[in-house]
């Protein structure tokens, strides 16, 4: 009777076991292969849920369904006009068939290796093959700079002129170009890897460049400043010579009235005299007569010497009363 | 009651039957509160619970107290849905509060950028996004919010990579932010993570660290520009308002004269009139004494009168008309 018990004991712990052997559950980020002594065996598991195995002989391999990380490692690349960038690439992908992924890489860990390889690579072929401005940009659309023009004083306090600089990118053109690349050599090597995305995350100068672009930069900006004071100080010239000319303008205008009007008043005044002493010729006379005594009065002095005749009229009678 | 003999490895200890019972009611007692425990759960307010049954995914529950079923049959994943997420680029929050503290470390490995024009700028952004399908969020991505991060810094290099280092600091800010916004959603999208992207702002958007200064100095150079301008403005109307009133002073002082002049001659030749109309009156006596007076006030001005008789021919040989000098 207790020999009974622990055999059914047994036996019930034996089937539990071969139940839980015999099942296994896959959640929604999972997929499974199953292999049989090491070999794969029926096609890849990718749906979530309870499935079931032979137990002890079948194992399960589970892989990632999700869409999977990649970061590039940062790699310094010659462009094709000759400049040393930084590159730094991220990508998402996927196992698109965990039966080849299996076959070909294992693990996740070697599938990594392969797509360093594949991704760094083809990156590298790519970003050579451009010029730096095409990697940057992605587009023609003419792109605005602001620089001081030239100091025209002539022109309004409006010195900062638009131009334009034209140079095309391709970034996008380069990114699909480097998928394309990448999925073809997948689609040859049949790695069971769909690489679902490839992005330049950053581009970076090596610190020697950037230096050099830093410098490029300030003295850009000092240029512009030094312009900036130039043009100052050119209309503040231009204002203090405009001041010079109104001056003059002002002044000339008002001496020209001036003179307009004592004209006007001397010629009035010669009307008035002329009137006055010309009306007849005793008044002629008479002026005459009055004007050269006011003179003798006025133009003799103290220091005048007379030297005078008894014959003169005044002196008549100094010698004679007749 | 009948004793009974457990075995518990090598001793044996005797139990009685009632108190296996009591064990068995305890063992009991604890399976079932732990198994209701298990069995219920709650999801706050801004959550959303996804129940995964063996694996697959079972249902989405919302706010409130539900049930599942224990012991590893159902999982459950709570998914914060009504959340404003945030990233931050080139800057860290390092306390948020009235006053936000800032992380004081440089994350420049962000923040600088190339523009189109080759050169660098600095920019500082947030992206804001709201999980907008949890099912996704959860199944389709791995490491989620390093992808977020990482779509997030691409997206804004591409668009800043295409304008100019003027048009991003100054005429561009709001359209970047915009592009780079559509750029994440539609990369997102392309990954189905489940994710929408609410925001995008650029928080600073300046010169690198080593030429900003310079910056500053065009900055500075504009204000003395406008400063030497205002100067000779201000000198320019001060000079001219003077000058105006100084014109003004000459035709006033003209007026003056015209007015002067003009009075005069009236006065003159009124006075000559008077005098005139008398002088017809006794027209020989007062030109006779008109003429004395005259010289009468003469003679007296004169201190040197010599008088020659008119019989006296020729004197002029020796008048002294050097004066004083040879006279001593």
């Amino acid at each position: 009777m207790r020999t009974g018990r622990i055999l059914l004991l047994l036996l019930l712990v034996l089937l539990v076991a071969f139940v839980i052997a015999s099942i296994f559950i896959l959640n929604e980020t999972q997929q499974a292969i199953i292999t049989q002594f090491g070999k794969p065996v029926g096609q890849p598991v990718t749906q979530a849920g309870i499935h079931f195995k032979i137990p002890f002989i079948q194992k399960v391999l589970v892989f990632d369904k999700r869409i999977l990380e990649w970061d590039g490692n940062p790699q310094e690349i010659p462009t094709k006009d000759n400049k040393f960038i930084y590159i730094d690439t991220f990508a998402r992908w996927r196992i698109s068939d965990a039966l080849a992924f299996y076959k070909s890489n294992r693990s996740e860990m070697v599938g990594y290796s392969r797509l360093d390889d594949l991704l760094d690579g083809a990156v590298r072929d790519e970003i050579a093959n451009h010029t730096l401005p095409e990697i940057v940009r992605s587009s023609d659309r003419p792109m605005i700079i602001q620089e001081v023009e030239s100091a025209d004083l002539s022109s309004e306090l409006d010195s900062t002129q638009v131009e334009e600089l034209d140079i095309p990118g391709a970034r996008a053109d380069i990114v699909e170009a480097i998928v394309k690349s990448v999925r073809k050599k997948l689609a040859d090597l049949n790695l069971g890897i769909e690489v679902v995305d490839l992005q330049i995350k950053r581009i970076d100068y090596n610190a020697e460049v950037q230096k050099k672009v830093f410098d490029r930069m300030i003295s850009g900006q000092r240029r512009i400043a030094e312009k900036y004071r130039a043009i100052g100080q050119g209309e503040k010239e231009r204002i203090l010579g405009k001041q010079a000319q109104k001056k003059k303008e002002i002044l000339s205008e008002a001496y020209r009235k001036a003179q307009e009007i004592r004209g006007k008043a001397d010629a009035e005044a010669v009307k008035i005299y002329g009137d006055a002493y010309n009306r007849s010729s005793d008044s002629r006379d008479f002026y005459k007569f009055l004007r050269t005594l006011e003179t003798y009065k006025t133009s003799i002095d103290s220091s005048t010497t007379l030297i005078l005749s008894t014959d003169n009229e005044f002196l008549q009678y100094l010698g004679t009363t007749k | 009651m009948t004793a009974k003999k457990v075995k518990i490895g090598d001793s044996e200890i005797e139990v009685s039957s009632s108190q296996t019972f009591l064990v068995i009611i305890v063992a009991l007692l604890i399976v079932v509160v732990v198994t209701i425990a298990m069995s219920f759960y709650t999801i706050d307010a801004n959550e959303n619970g996804v129940i995964l049954r063996f694996g697959k995914y079972h249902k989405t529950t919302y706010p409130g107290l539900h049930l599942k079923l224990p012991w590893g049959i159902d999982k459950l994943y709570t998914v914060r849905v009504d959340y404003q997420w945030k990233e931050e680029f080139g800057f860290r929050t390092a306390r948020p509060g009235v006053k936000t503290i800032y992380s004081k470390n440089q994350y420049t490995d962000e923040s600088w950028m190339l523009t189109g024009d080759l050169n660098i700028a600095d920019v500082q952004w947030i992206v804001q996004y709201k999980i907008k399908d949890p099912i996704k969020f959860l199944f389709n991505v791995r490491e989620q919010s390093g992808t977020i991060r990482a779509v997030a810094e691409a997206a804004m290099r591409f668009v800043v990579g295409d304008r100019s280092f003027q048009e991003v600091l100054q005429s561009d800010r709001r359209k970047i932010a915009l592009l780079a916004q559509d750029y994440m959603q539609q990369t997102l999208d392309q990954y189905d993570l489940g994710v929408d992207i609410q925001l995008v702002q650029l928080i600073t958007v300046q010169p690198p660290g080593p030429v900003f200064d310079s910056y500053n100095e065009v900055n500075r150079a504009k204000q003395e520009q406008e400063t030497a301008i205002n100067e000779a403005s201000q000198v320019y109307n001060k000079e001219i308002f003077r000058v105006e009133g100084e014109a003004k002073r000459i035709v006033q002082e003209a007026r003056g004269y015209a007015i002067d002049r003009t009075n005069r001659a009236k006065g003159d030749a009124e006075l000559f009139t008077s005098v005139y109309n008398e002088y017809m009156k006794a027209k020989d006596v007062t030109r006779q004494r008109l003429y004395l007076e005259t010289m009468e006030s003469v003679m007296k001005q004169v201190n040197e009168k010599i008088l020659i008789d008119k019989g006296v021919k020729s004197l002029v040989p020796f008048l002294n008309l050097s004066g004083k000098e040879v006279a001593k």
